[in-house]
């Protein structure tokens, strides 16, 4: 990850979304009040539920939907009146979109020629570009005779291929199966390093996203609900959004009894008490979701930091997963809370109907609002 | 009770009888039809119970063939011009009808006598003569044409003409109008200088002429003004002008007038029925009936002095009919002779003209 | 078990076999038998509707435009005389004693119209000639040379001769030639028929210009039609695409005399125009009864044809296509020209084969608002089938018509390929 990028700072802009609202009945906003910096060679990915904006966000950028207000600057240049063919934005589709009735080659050199660039530059450019992407020998087939994968890199040789700084991906790998998938997020990715383009890649797959991003930017309701480098979104999410769309995660509901910067005490809906680090608390007596990992569930005495609040759980199914052990819990009420142990050698094995104690780090477990 | 009984299955059977007796009379439509409903079919049906069923076509000739060839004859009786009924009698297309059966005049004259000359063939019984006539629009021209010459003149009288898709009474009103006398029509026709000369008169108004192919639509195109003259069967422009009021009328010099005849296409399906009504239809009195609703002259001479006022009751009908004295001027009978051999080649000839 | 020798031919023995032994293939049919059987059971009407409304009438058509034996079948001696001797064998005595004698007998069977119907297709005015002839045959007297001539000299022409020698065989292509503007001439060598008779070429060229004049109006037409359709909402393209069904649940004529209501000289849009004061009283523009009204017609009713193949083929083509091209530097103009009209070429090809092919044969239409001028082949067919009665020329007409069209479905195969041709 390349998570120690400078922030953007205004003269590293390269994309800059400024106040941009969007409404395509002017009855609601479907992208409300978006500000975003995005750094020059950065991997930025939008990240959210179907209908959070996200993919709205990346057309307006594109040029196929219109700010209904705001600015969208490239390199410093307003380019909301510029129209698609003239931003010299790479672009890779859903379903890759590439021109069923024209060849491999063809589909590449496209781009090329309606820049009208000569026939040799071309072929040339279209040879580097498929070398680029292992497709060398499949120049001259047609879309439709190639496998998913093949298309994938194809569409993203073409978006390459004329050079573009900025290239946007939507949901690009959303038509593969999951091996595939995962070794395409490595390609782009390395690809990325390698060209030093800037790429915003839109998804609603956070595994992807967290694999991928310099920064992650959560969408949801027309905002961005966080925006952060993964890591820190994965373990410090600003709010309960986040933390749930963001990774598995526990969720106990309850009341602050007391808090102060570091730590929050809560009380559960069945009256036991444990420690939390408190994130939009603003309040005693304040209504929150508490938000634990379940990795970072311990139930060994020896594991627990000291002093930390401990509470009762009853053992309800045991899932043997290889890598780890997924031990599904009643705690405080909630049937469905969730630790996962690793498979290690001398690993306690638990059993369904046991009654164990479990406990967390306080940093680990965020008290948020309760959404 | 069984005595009812027996009476009403007696009955029921009379009745089921009666309904399936019926004839089918195909002709030309319009207020054509209407005059032979009125004048022919009701009172055949009042009279015998044999219910008829009126049919129409453009012209009821051409269906024929087709349904005897077929096997698939569904009209008893068709009313026919004369050319058609000799050509299709001459193939075999039609029933022969034995002129002897048909009823004499009240005067006790035979039937075969008591016909106009020619108006009885091997197949046919002829009930009306009707003619080709061309009207205007006296709107239009106050001053209105009165020769055949002023319907191909189009300077002096300006406005679109509508004529009859084909060649027959065409060709022999455009040399009519080139100055031919009606007695020398076809022997002109008879060579080809003949006929180049009628199409070259035809060429005149080619350009500004609709063609119309059923009966009812010269009328129509008249009042809607599509065209300010159009030649058409003179009883649809009387049943206009005195039936709708319209403000038509009728040149009679150089009118083309012939007769309508009544056919059995071969293997008619209810052939006695069919030769009923032929001999009601075409008795003196109905003959002379019939004129009371349409201008066309009656077939037989013992009708003639029957023939009074139109239905109006008010209208005398003898200044309407092609046959009366100061309409036939300059008026040519139409020779079947020439229509049967030469129909086939001259509306060749005229599709052929047409559609260059 | 599965015996997997399998090098030998014979499935008896050297081939697969099933558990028991049972040589696979055999098993194989016997176990699809039934559903075979099913199946052919299922399509069996269908075969037989095609077979009987389609075949048996295309081929009856095809073979009455070169089998007419309305001479051959009515004057058998004559007929039997000229199969015996030469052609070019000058008449003799024998041959007008048969003549004589058939004539006697067509008269007698009243079928003497229908010979000289036979003969005056290929020679005009010869059909008075036969029934005329045909009335006096029974009194005739031996020698029958002089007789016949005296009735008349036309008996003696040897044009005459020869046109009832061509016509004494029941099969003949002489149709095909009338069909396209030939004619034998007195020795029998094929010539262009007369001036003034000229016309099925030129009604054949006409029909296949306005045809693709029409096809033309309605691809320009139909296009943005479609593309609005496949693009905009479903709930609003389904009540767009009524308005363009509309017309089909519409009588055909019913749309065509309503053509002509708005159409004609007195017609709503001259009015309109006159009452604008666009053009004067006397300026009124002739748009019925000619060309115009049948290309203004025929363009309406045939649209949807185009339309529907157009929409089926635009609907599922993924608007990314076009953004795609758009976002690799494309204009709109260029994406539409590069990427989306040669997506939509199997519909245009679909479109415009079915509007042409509709085109070629229509008929109602130019009859009622074609006037002179925009007659095409098909209202000459129907003349020939219900005015003239000469069925044989209307099935010669038929069929070179219905060649010109399968010549045309060959170079759209040769061409475009006709696997690429969607329906919807």
């Amino acid at each position: 990850m390349n998570a120690s990028r400078p922030d953007s700072t205004p003269d590293a802009a390269f994309v800059e979304f400024d106040r941009v609202q969007k409404s395509y009945d002017g009855e609601t906003l479907v992208v409300k009040d978006l500000n975003l910096t995005i750094a020059r060679g950065e991997f930025l990915t939008m990240l959210g539920p179907s209908g959070s904006g996200k993919t709205t966000c990346l057309m307006m950028l594109a040029g196929f939907e219109t700010a209904t207000h705001g600015e969208i600057r490239l390199a410093g240049r307003p380019i909301n009146q510029v129209p698609p063919h003239k931003r010299g934005i790479g672009m890779v589709f859903q379903n890759y979109a590439l021109f069923p009735h024209m060849s491999v080659g063809e589909n590449l050199a496209f781009p090329l020629e309606v820049r009208g660039m000569r026939r040799a530059e071309r072929a040339a450019k279209v040879a580097r570009a498929l070398d680029m992407v292992q497709m060398g020998a499949f120049a001259n087939r047609r879309p439709a005779q190639l496998s998913g994968g093949q298309q994938q890199r194809i569409a993203l040789a073409r978006a390459l291929v004329f050079d573009p700084e900025l290239v946007l991906m939507d949901e690009p790998l959303g038509a593969l199966d999951k091996q595939l998938r995962e070794h395409m997020q490595f390609e782009i990715k390395a690809l990325h390093d390698r060209l030093g383009i800037t790429v915003v890649y839109v998804t609603h797959d956070q595994g992807e996203a967290l694999t991928m991003s310099d920064r992650i930017a959560v969408f949801n309701d027309g905002r961005i609900q966080q925006l952060a480098p993964p890591a820190e979104l994965y373990e410090r999410p600003k709010n309960s959004f986040v933390a749930q769309f963001i990774g598995e995660n526990n969720k106990l509901p309850g009341i602050i009894e007391a808090f102060d910067d570091k730590k929050a005490l809560v009380r559960l809906a069945t009256g036991e008490v444990i420690d939390a680090t408190p994130v939009n608390i603003r309040a005693r007596g304040q209504q929150t979701l508490v938000s634990i990992r379940p990795e970072r569930v311990e139930f060994k005495p020896e594991m627990m930091p000291p002093g930390v609040h401990r509470i009762a759980a009853d053992v309800l199914e045991v899932v043997y997963m290889g890598d780890i052990f997924r031990t599904r819990m009643r705690v405080a009420g909630s049937e469905d809370f969730v630790m996962k142990c690793r498979n290690t050698i001398g690993q306690r094995r638990l059993t369904p109907g046991e009654r164990i104690e479990i406990a967390w780090h306080p940093e680990d477990a965020r008290a948020l609002d309760p959404m | 009770m069984k005595k009812i009984l027996t009476l009403s299955t007696a009955l029921s059977a009379v009745g089921l009888a009666a309904s399936a007796q019926e004839v089918t009379v195909m002709s030309w439509g319009g207020a054509y039809t209407v005059s032979q409903v009125e004048a022919y079919h009701k009172p055949f049906t009042a009279e015998t119970g044999i219910k008829v069923v009126s049919v129409d076509a453009d012209n009821p000739a051409t269906p024929i063939k087709a349904m005897v060839e077929a096997g698939n004859v569904t009209v008893d009786v068709a009313d026919v011009e004369y050319a058609d009924s000799i050509r299709l009698c001459d193939e075999g297309l039609l029933e022969e009808i034995d002129p002897s059966i048909l009823p004499p005049a009240p005067d006790g004259t035979p039937a075969t006598e008591d016909f106009l000359p020619g108006a009885l063939t091997d197949c046919a019984v002829a009930s009306i003569v009707f003619s080709t006539v061309y009207a205007y629009d006296t709107t239009k021209f106050p001053e209105g044409p009165t020769t055949m010459a002023d319907f191909f003149d189009l300077e002096k009288f300006p406005g679109k003409r509508g004529m009859r898709k084909g060649a027959k009474a065409n060709l022999e009103m455009a040399l009519m109008a080139d100055g031919v006398p009606a007695d020398e029509v076809y022997a002109t026709l008879e060579t080809d200088e003949g006929i180049d000369r009628a199409f070259a008169m035809l060429d005149k108004i080619k350009d500004d002429t609709v063609w119309w192919e059923a009966g009812a639509q010269p009328p129509q195109l008249l009042a809607d003004g599509e065209v300010a003259m159009t030649t058409a069967y003179n009883g649809r422009i009387f049943a206009a002008q005195v039936a709708e009021g319209k403000p038509f009328q009728i040149v009679w010099d150089g009118q083309v007038y012939e007769y309508d005849l009544f056919v059995i296409p071969k293997g008619a399906p209810n052939l006695e029925n069919a030769l009923e009504f032929i001999k009601f239809a075409t008795d003196t009195q109905r003959l002379a009936d019939q004129a009371k609703w349409i201008s066309y002259g009656p077939a037989r001479k013992s009708s003639g002095a029957l023939v009074g006022l139109y239905q109006d009751g008010k209208t005398e009908m003898a200044p309407h009919m092609p046959t009366s004295a100061e309409n036939l001027t300059n008026a040519l009978a139409s020779s079947y002779e020439f229509w049967v051999d030469r129909d086939s080649e001259l509306n060749e000839r005229f599709n052929a003209w047409l559609a260059v | 078990m599965l015996a997997m020798d399998a090098t030998g031919a014979d499935a008896g023995r050297g081939g697969l076999t099933t558990a028991d032994g049972k040589p696979l293939k055999q098993a194989l049919a016997t176990a699809q038998s039934r559903a075979r059987r099913r199946a052919l059971l299922l399509v069996l009407p269908l075969l037989a509707f095609i077979v009987i409304t389609f075949v048996v009438p295309i081929g009856q058509l095809l073979f009455r435009s070169v089998y007419n034996d309305g001479f051959s079948a009515n004057m058998p001696q004559i007929s039997a005389w000229f199969r015996e001797t030469e052609p070019g064998t000058e008449p003799d005595e024998a041959a007008y004693a048969a003549l004589a004698a058939d004539l006697a007998a067509a008269a007698e069977a009243r079928s003497v119209g229908v010979v000289g119907t036979r003969v005056n297709y290929e020679m005009s005015g010869t059909r008075s000639l036969f029934t005329a002839a045909g009335r006096k045959a029974g009194d005739l007297k031996p020698p029958f040379r002089e007789a016949l001539l005296e009735l008349n000299g036309t008996w003696g022409d040897p044009q005459l001769w020869g046109v009832m020698r061509s016509v004494s065989s029941a099969y003949s292509a002489n149709f095909y030639l009338a069909a396209l503007d030939l004619a034998r001439d007195a020795n029998g060598d094929i010539v262009r028929a007369p001036e003034g008779r000229r016309i099925y070429g030129m009604l054949f060229l006409r029909t296949l210009w306005l045809s693709a004049l029409i096809t033309g109006l309605c691809l320009i037409l139909a296009y943005p039609v479609a593309h609005l359709l496949a693009t905009l909402p479903l709930a609003k393209s389904n009540l767009l695409m009524i308005l363009v069904l509309l017309p089909f649940w519409t009588s055909l004529l019913v749309r065509t005399t309503s053509w002509m209501v708005l159409l004609q000289e007195q017609g709503v849009v001259n009015n309109t125009m006159v009452a604008l004061g666009l053009i004067g009283e006397d300026g009124r523009i002739q748009m019925m009864y000619n060309r115009t009204g049948t290309i203004i017609a025929m363009t309406h009713i045939l649209l949807p044809f185009m339309i529907l193949p157009l929409y089926s083929v635009m609907r599922p083509i993924n608007p990314g296509y076009v953004r795609a091209a758009r976002s690799l530097g494309a204009t709109s103009w260029t994406a539409f020209r590069r990427v989306y009209l040669p997506q939509t070429l199997p519909g245009i090809g679909a479109g415009a084969l079915l509007v042409f092919i509709l085109a070629v044969g229509y008929y109602i239409t130019p009859a009622l608002v074609g006037g002179a001028s925009g007659q095409l082949i098909s209202n000459l067919i129907a003349y020939h089938m219900q005015d003239s009665l000469n069925w044989s020329l209307a099935a010669a007409l038929a069929a070179l018509l219905l060649a010109g069209v399968l010549i045309l479905y060959w170079l759209y195969d040769r061409l475009i390929g006709i696997d690429k041709l969607k329906l919807g």
